[in-house]
């Protein structure tokens, strides 16, 4: 069942991802990355990052297309360019260049894959998923396994903490940024 | 385990991004295969932590964080080159050009 829903939704995201990029009209483009965008959160909630999930939904499909789509009705771009999608060999070019970056990142999935089965096959690291984190002694696994809160904000405040922190002058600087950009005077 | 098929899943992702970004001239829309690609990185970066523990899921965190101030300071970029050239197609952003 949830190998069914796991491709069900796999097969979501690669569509809408595909139309997002062979779309005319930025709009539908926009809101057919809206759609890939749920379909991973989906996936997210089946490889257990209910965290992570509920984020991507409200920062990703919240907050920055709401942003995109903001500026592209503020633009008033909601027609297609005669000149935006390009023609002739560099189609082949592009197509040949995905094809193989994603070749490039099966033969690398292989490898790990089958280095990351050998350790989970351990059983201290299937016993504990938290066994890989620096200062995991503190953490008991089994509240990881009962709140997933809790066993991600412990790496974040903990180990993480001066980088978290860093984060918010980002932020800062970015939001101050983007307005010094935007104005037309200051 | 879905480990497996989620990395493939977000090498295809990737690999469509790429592609968005190669075919494209609309800055809005390259920026869009650009978060496109950022997602891809989140989805293995999730897969992975259901292996090797919880930083991963600390990693997407940051990665989501400085995808969105990147968006705030592209788009307003953006903004500032349509007041000049009327347009956010790339051929018209040929200032630097000799």
């Amino acid at each position: 069942m949830t190998e069914f829903v796991f491709y069900t939704l796999a097969a979501a995201a690669v569509l809408s991802a595909l139309l997002c990029i062979v779309q005319k009209n930025p709009v539908p483009s926009a809101l057919w990355l809206v759609s890939t965008m749920f379909a991973l959160a989906g996936i997210y909630v089946l490889l257990n990052a209910q965290f992570i999930a509920a984020m991507q939904v409200l920062v990703y499909a919240g907050a920055v297309m709401v942003l995109f789509l903001f500026v592209i009705m503020l633009l008033n771009l909601g027609h297609a360019s005669e000149t935006d999608r390009k023609r002739g060999p560099v189609v082949l070019v592009a197509v040949l260049l995905a094809a193989g970056i994603a070749a490039a990142l099966f033969a690398v999935r292989d490898t790990s894959v089958a280095s990351l089965a050998a350790r989970v096959g351990a059983p201290e690291v299937a016993s504990s998923p938290l066994a890989a984190l620096p200062g995991a002694g503190r953490v008991q696994s089994a509240e990881a396994f009962t709140n997933p809160i809790a066993s991600i904000a412990r790496p974040m405040f903990e180990t993480y903490l001066v980088p978290f922190e860093l984060t918010s002058v980002l932020l800062l600087a970015a939001a101050v940024g983007a307005v010094v950009l935007a104005k037309r005077k200051l | 385990m879905l480990l497996g098929p989620s990395l493939v899943l977000s090498a295809i992702l990737f690999s469509i991004g790429v592609a968005g970004v190669m075919l494209r001239r609309n800055a809005i829309i390259l920026f869009m295969c650009v978060e496109l690609m950022l997602n891809a990185v989140n989805l293995s970066f999730v897969a992975l932590s259901t292996a090797h523990g919880f930083t991963g899921q600390v990693m997407v965190f940051f990665v989501m964080t400085v995808a969105a101030a990147e968006a705030a300071v592209g788009l307003a970029i953006i903004l500032a080159i349509f007041r000049h050239t009327k347009s956010v197609d790339l051929k018209t952003m040929n200032l630097l050009q000799g």
